[in-house]
């Protein structure tokens, strides 16, 4: 099964209210995805600097000892939330830094980098992950959701989605790929790395590789439909885009929603019932092999 | 007296009691019902409203719902004032469905009688497997529509979407609008009177005064994967 929500705001003065939103969609889609969940979220940028947002299975121990090492360089800042921590970096600092995680704090995990993009993730019911994380007072332009049931990989924090390959990029899925495995060795023979054996980082991963060619994300979609085969909905975020696609056959639910204020995904109407001026708003299923995409 | 109650609305609230309470409440109706028009408030995209009634009830759902509304209905004549989500009036037995906005995939699937009526667009897979159902649409209907449809009748004022019929035993088809492209054995049929006067029926059972029967193109099956036959070995 697996759930998916997704909420791209056209209106600024909605902002403020992203992650309540979102946390209220998330939890509508429980039932679909009680094993994890996990969200990514598009807040504030700081001129310069980029995130990195990380995860630790010994949280505790491991933030403390990254603050300790971090301590003489003043420019570094980390924001501890729960097994999460938002690293923020000067961005011409970036390599170093992932240098020093890499060699050195081999438990610490990225989930995600970029200059506005966060993801959280864990096991467990979707509404205690929102909770401990406080999703809802999250604010932010753009936000992906999902819970997950896990049919391709083990039930893990890593393997939960959303998955992030690129700056600023994320993906989320509902189905099951089959030529995950070959497509994964062309990835790799092409320099792309992975951390799991999921099936949707290799979707991610293959987005990612085709916007390096110069493609957009739009492009990237159109482009999936003809290398992905499998059942899949997928909704993707970039720094400024919001995207949808869903494989010829459709299986898997979808619906969107759209008014002057913004764009909403959701694997039923229900994760869609509670957005403010849904009554007024255009409802429709995204017709199979077809992209959506919304830029801001 | 007997004939006021009979004529009061029962309504209930979605967002004060449990759906479980109110699909066993209809139920309960039987044939004579005091309590026949009820009206569901806030659906909100719930799953199963209105399920498994057998008895001659009007009801109204007022907003958009879930999965598998009015499955397996029996007599009542269920109206969703909104959208309906995948296998809405999933194998139903009789009566009547009517969704005024869009029905997701495989509406009315399986479906043994009755009438259902979709006033906006279907999406892929209506009236699969379909087995004495009838289904108008007045939008376009999706991909792999009428899949192994057995009997009954689908009428389309819109388009279809790819391979409509494939696979198609003997339900009727109705197409007014253009059809992307048919399935394995399925064919356009001559119309003939019988099937102008079957149509007619059809579109007023829907209360659509809108379209001529002279409109619609007529498809079924060709008949040819019926038995084994090794010529046909790539389409089987």
């Amino acid at each position: 099964m697996c759930g998916i929500v997704g909420l791209f705001l056209k209106n600024p003065e909605m902002e403020p209210q992203l992650g309540e939103l979102l946390s209220k969609m998330l939890s509508t889609m429980c039932e679909r995805g009680p094993d994890s969940a996990g969200f990514a979220v598009y807040g504030a940028s700081e001129d310069g600097r980029t995130k990195i947002t990380l995860q630790s299975a010994q949280a505790k121990e491991d933030f403390a000892k990254l603050k300790a090492a971090l301590a003489k360089d003043k420019s570094a800042k980390l924001s501890v939330n729960d097994t999460h921590a938002v690293l923020s970096v000067p961005s011409e600092k970036l390599d170093d830094i992932k240098a020093l995680l890499s060699s050195e704090f081999p438990t610490i995990r990225t989930m995600a980098t970029g200059e506005n993009i966060e993801i959280y993730k864990e096991v467990g019911n979707p509404n205690d992950v929102a909770k401990r994380f406080d999703l809802a007072h999250m604010a932010g332009t753009h936000a992906i959701g999902h819970t997950r049931m896990a049919t391709e990989s083990a039930v893990t924090t890593l393997r939960a989605h959303p998955f992030s390959t690129g700056a600023d990029e994320c993906l989320v899925h509902n189905g099951s790929l089959s030529n995950h495995a070959s497509l994964r060795r062309e990835l790799v023979r092409d320099g792309m790395t992975f951390n799991t054996e999921n099936d949707t980082e290799v979707a991610a991963s293959y987005l990612t590789w085709r916007m390096k060619q110069g493609m957009n994300l739009g492009e990237a979609l159109e482009k999936s439909l003809d290398d992905l085969d499998g059942f899949f909905n997928f909704v993707v975020g970039t720094k400024e885009g919001f995207g949808v696609v869903r494989d010829p056959i459709a299986c898997k639910p979808a619906v969107m929603a759209e008014t002057d204020d913004y764009v909403a995904f959701g694997s039923e109407y229900r994760a869609l019932a509670g957005l403010p001026g849904i009554d007024k708003a255009k409802v429709w299923e995204p017709e199979p092999a077809t992209v959506y995409f919304w830029q801001r | 007296m007997q004939q006021l109650i009979g004529e009061l609305m029962r309504t209930f609230d979605l967002a004060q009691s449990p759906l479980r309470e109110l699909n066993e409440e209809l139920h309960r109706q039987k044939d004579g019902s005091n309590e026949a028009h009820w009206e569901v408030i806030n659906p909100r995209g719930g799953h199963a409203i209105a399920v498994g009634i057998d008895a001659p009830l009007n009801v109204d759902v007022r907003g958009s719902v879930g999965y598998y509304c009015a499955g397996m209905n029996k007599k009542a004549t269920v109206t969703v004032h909104g959208s309906a989500g995948p296998g809405v009036a999933e194998n139903m037995m009789s009566g009547k469905v009517v969704i005024k906005g869009d029905a997701s995939q495989y509406a009315g699937a399986t479906g043994r009688g009755g009438l259902l009526v979709i006033e906006g667009n279907a999406s892929s897979r209506c009236g699969i497997s379909m087995k004495g159902i009838d289904i108008v649409v007045r939008g376009n209907i999706g991909h792999m529509s009428a899949f192994m449809a057995q009997s009954g009748h689908l009428v389309v004022l819109g388009d279809a979407g790819d391979a409509l019929g494939d696979s198609i035993y003997e339900a009727k088809l109705f197409v007014r609008g253009k059809v992307k492209s048919l399935g394995a054995d399925c064919i356009e049929k001559e119309m003939r009177p019988e099937h102008h006067e079957a149509l007619t029926k059809l579109l007023a059972d829907a209360g659509i005064k809108d379209a001529k029967t002279s409109e619609f193109k007529r498809y079924g099956s060709a008949r040819k994967l019926y038995n084994f036959n090794i010529d046909n070995a790539d389409a089987y």
